[in-house]
């Protein structure tokens, strides 16, 4: 085994470097920061406090940080409604057009996220072509006041994240094979029972998997709330943004950060012991 | 049924491509009124032709884009052999912190590395960028090809050692060509990461290297900019042309 | 026990070493503190084709990847014609495998894949060219030298994964259920080639397999193998028809088993034994039995004969199944003491005798002297 040493010992090292300089090192800076205090020349002032996390309880940012989940949540579930089905029907499609049609969901990435989140403003704007549309098919009077409100943040969100919904989604349904459709339904399953318990449960890690890929970074996506929000709604990644760019208030910052942090580790938990469960009852099932 | 799943799937794609549909549209407007059609010019090209800090920005994002989807493609690979092919110490914990990259919020890895950057004197620019990016885009490509990895026959690499190949011989002529498809695919995974981050470049970039997502996020905060649409048209362009090259290149192979 | 001819052999083993090309000494194996090699010997000799037979999970496939260099052993040596190669990694051995998944290179021309082992030795050119063209002359593949694996059919595959272990003429092949992908009439016709390929080359072969039938027709001697410990080791018909106990009885065919008690020893050896209620006189075993003892009587399906019901001698049972193979035809009898029997007859159409219907009730009796005896098992059931 000597031989092949010197390639692994590199690999191995190189990676574990990379890792701890760039991953482990600046977490730790950042929850040494946020027990520090804010300092306007160096950012931070070597002394303990936990200052920032109690300006954390106020209610203007426990509202921000539960609007923001709220907003994340909604934005989940309609990616989940849309998903779901799409990701179904593609997947049922002759093989010649599936990876067409897939690239086609993914093409909107090279745009850049920033440049899309811009179009939906164009379509959303007050006189933008949505109500023009609207008003000239006679379905309302006066223009609709979309942008700028919760549910414009929340469009944008679904928007831009809807493709990290489907693609672990069509990933499952890929695997799902249609023997086993035909099975249920030979058995005598009628399509709901064929759904409730054979393709759901199957599907399962998919939908968790595509719900984890749109909830964490939905509530970071400052930009979005930005461009297609106004001031008015905020998501965490504002507060922290503003915290680290315009406050210079890093101690306070990262402490949200670190909140954001756990909350998204709560969650991770939780689709850890639903995995577990998924798997349990699947092969209980089985079994049964 | 089925007109009804065609349909279901056309309003889909009706949604994914409507913004941008009307992106490319006006961006063709004569009218500097991005809500009202006023026929057809190309003033808003013109405009971006002399916008020298926009294009540079855009030439910007696609270097960067390229040398991080390359450099982390390269250290991805290596990094899914070894996981999958060597038993070390600390290999469980690598694989939570991988986990950990891929599942934490771009703002998170942002400010984290803003912070590094900033402690350890690091210049923000180039180099900050491509450090983090790299950083991002690497569980996506680890994991690409790590499942590649596992997918085939493990018989086959014992094949080669059993015929007389060393550990060498082994990963230059069986096991690359034979994850190279993964490869090639986690680094357009890397490339399509990159491009599309604004989080993370916002918060590490810098004056001397400014990259797309920060220069128009400063323009279309405000107001609209008809050059935005221009850009971003031009760019559709480019990806579509890339993407009918590589298609040709590999139907002739 | 009375030393059957497996021990003999073993002299024969000690009185000749350099007859022997691979040597296993105390050889273990355990995967998260399961055992699956318990120590044990083998010794293989020099040209011949022994088989390792047992069924899925006895540590067959484990033991040829610890000859192979695949796995390390926990303890034990391996030495290859009288040298240590325990620690040396697969591509030092002068040993090759065939994989049971053939594990041909996909991306890799039939012949590619086959100069793959010349070329990692950097052999010239001209040297490469022409024993590629000669192996793949051996196996019939030349005219498909140029295609890629995806596009040949199974039982070309496994030849290409023959070509490309035996290309460099290795000490020992390893062929680890080379044939189990492949259909019924395949199967058969790769188990002549084998042979032939195995004459023509003079390479010992170490073949694993769980299918006895296979085990039996090919090899010169057999190991029969039951969770990670060798059961016994002969010639296949010294298994067949000297099995060292009941589970390596069972493995390599069918067989019916009777419990007997030494009822009687005769004057000249032979013993008498009380089977089903009835005195049968037993063949002698050397060192054997004792009036008391309890015994297994063991017969092969082919050994039982059935009798019309008017017959004297024989058990009373009722035919129960019947079942047609094209060339024998298979009863199974249950006799009154509910005990089921297998008889298998060779298919005659004109024999009158042969024709038992369902339910009806017949005599089975045995050529005698062709009873196994064995000493009764309790603990180690099958």
């Amino acid at each position: 085994m000597k031989l092949r040493a010197p390639f692994r010992t590199a690999v191995v090292a190189l990676i574990w470097a990379w890792m701890l300089l760039f991953v482990f090192l600046p977490n730790l800076l950042v929850i040494v920061a946020s027990f520090l205090v804010r300092d306007d020349v160096h950012f931070v002032r070597p002394e303990a406090s936990l200052e920032s996390y109690a300006r954390l309880l106020d209610p203007v940012y426990a509202g921000v940080f539960l609007d923001s989940l709220g907003m994340a949540v909604t934005t989940t579930l309609v990616c989940l409604l849309i998903g779901y089905p799409f990701a179904y029907a593609v997947s049922r499609l002759p093989a010649r057009v599936k990876p067409l049609l897939i690239f086609l969901v993914i093409l909107p990435f090279w745009t850049n996220s920033l440049v899309r989140t811009y179009a939906m403003k164009l379509l959303l704007a007050t006189n933008g072509l949505t109500n023009q549309a609207l008003l000239g098919l006679g379905i309302v009077d006066a223009p609709l006041r979309m942008l700028y409100t919760e549910g414009a943040v929340i469009a944008g969100l679904v928007y831009v994240l809807l493709p990290f919904m489907i693609l672990p989604l069509y990933a499952v349904f890929e695997q799902l094979r249609e023997d086993l459709l035909e099975v249920s339904s030979d058995l005598g399953a009628e399509r709901w029972r064929t759904f409730r318990y054979v393709v759901l449960p199957l599907t399962m890690p998919g939908v968790l998997a595509g719900c984890l890929l749109v909830l964490i970074p939905a509530v970071g996506m400052f930009y979005v709330a930005d461009v297609l929000g106004g001031a008015r709604h905020l998501l965490i990644g504002n507060v922290i943004k503003n915290q680290f760019l315009d406050a210079r208030d890093w101690p306070f910052g990262a402490a949200a950060s670190i909140l954001l942090t756990l909350a998204m580790a709560l969650l991770l938990y939780a689709y850890y012991l639903s995995a577990r469960m998924v798997r349990r009852r699947s092969a209980d099932d089985a079994l049964a | 049924m089925r007109w009804l799943k065609h349909g279901y799937l056309g309003l889909v794609y009706l949604l994914l491509y409507l913004p941008i549909a009307v992106l490319v549209v006006f961006s063709f407007n004569a009218s500097r009124n991005p809500y009202r059609w006023q026929g057809l010019s190309l003033e808003w090209y013109a405009r971006l032709w002399d916008n020298d800090a926009l294009i540079q920005a855009a030439a910007n994002s696609l270097l960067l884009a390229t040398t991080a989807a390359t450099l982390s493609t390269l250290i991805g690979t290596l990094t899914a052999i070894a996981l999958h092919r060597y038993r070390f110490r600390g290999k469980r914990l690598l694989n939570g912190m991988l986990f950990v990259v891929m599942m934490s919020p771009d703002i998170v890895l942002a400010i984290s590395l803003l912070v590094l950057f900033i402690l350890l004197g690091v210049k923000l620019g180039y180099l900050s960028l491509l450090l983090a990016h790299v950083t991002f885009c690497l569980p996506f490509v680890v994991v690409t090809v790590y499942a590649r990895l596992s997918g085939f026959n493990a018989q086959i690499i014992e094949a080669a050692r059993d015929l007389g190949a060393s550990e060498w011989q082994m990963l230059r002529t069986v096991l690359v060509p034979i994850i190279f498809p993964a490869v090639m695919a986690g680094w357009l995974l890397g490339f399509t990461l990159s491009l599309d981050d604004v989080v993370v470049s916002i918060f590490v970039t810098g004056p001397t290297f400014e990259v797309l997502p920060l220069r128009i996020y400063s323009m279309v905060r405000l107001g609209v900019k008809p050059e935005v649409n221009a850009l971003a048209t031009v760019l559709l362009m480019l990806s579509l042309l890339a993407l009918l090259a590589s298609q040709y290149f590999l139907a002739r192979k | 026990m009375a030393p059957t001819r497996t021990d003999a052999e073993a002299a024969w083993r000690v009185a000749t070493p350099e007859q022997t090309i691979l040597q296993l000494q105390g050889i273990s194996k355990s995967f998260d503190d399961k055992r699956v090699v318990c120590p044990l010997d083998l010794d293989v000799r020099h040209g011949e084709f022994l088989t390792l037979l047992g069924p899925s999970g006895c540590g067959k496939t484990t033991l040829l990847r610890l000859i192979g260099g695949f796995e390390r052993p926990d303890g034990g040596t391996i030495l290859l014609a009288g040298r240590d190669i325990t620690r040396l990694p697969p591509n030092q051995r002068p040993v090759n495998t065939v994989f049971q998944s053939y594990a041909l290179f996909p991306h890799m021309s039939v012949f590619d894949n086959v100069a793959y082992g010349l070329r990692a030795e950097r052999r010239p050119r001209a040297e490469v060219e022409s024993r590629v063209r000669e192996v793949l002359n051996m196996v019939q593949l030349e005219e498909l030298a140029g295609r890629r694996p995806d596009q040949l059919s199974g039982g070309q595959q496994q030849r290409v994964a023959i070509a490309r272990a035996v290309i460099k003429k290795p000490r020992l092949l390893l062929l680890d259920e080379p044939l189990s992908a492949l259909d019924y009439k395949l199967r058969k016709q790769m188990q002549i080639e084998l042979k032939r390929i195995q004459r023509e080359l003079g390479i010992t072969f170490l073949f694993v397999t769980h299918d006895q039938e296979e085990a039996l027709s090919m090899s010169d001697r057999v190991v029969v193998m039951r969770e990670g410990h060798v059961e016994q080791i002969g010639t296949p018909r010294d298994v067949y028809e000297n099995p060292s106990n009941l589970f390596v009885a069972r493995f390599v065919g069918e067989i019916n088993v009777f419990d007997a008690e030494v009822a009687e020893v005769l004057g000249d050896g032979r013993l008498v034994g009380q089977i089903e209620g009835r005195r049968i006189t037993l063949p002698a075993r050397n060192g054997g039995f004792a009036v008391g003892d309890a015994l297994h009587v063991l017969l092969r399906p082919e050994d039982l004969r059935l009798l019309p019901p008017e017959r004297e001698e024989g058990f009373s049972g009722e035919v129960v199944e019947r079942n047609y193979k094209g060339m024998t035809l298979e009863s199974v009898i249950r006799l009154e003491s509910g005990l089921q029997l297998l008889a298998s007859e060779f298919f005659d159409e004109d024999d009158p005798d042969f024709d038992y219907r369902l339910g009806e009730r017949i005599k089975v009796t045995w050529v005698p002297n062709w009873e196994i005896l064995l000493p009764r098992e309790t603990a180690r059931a099958v």
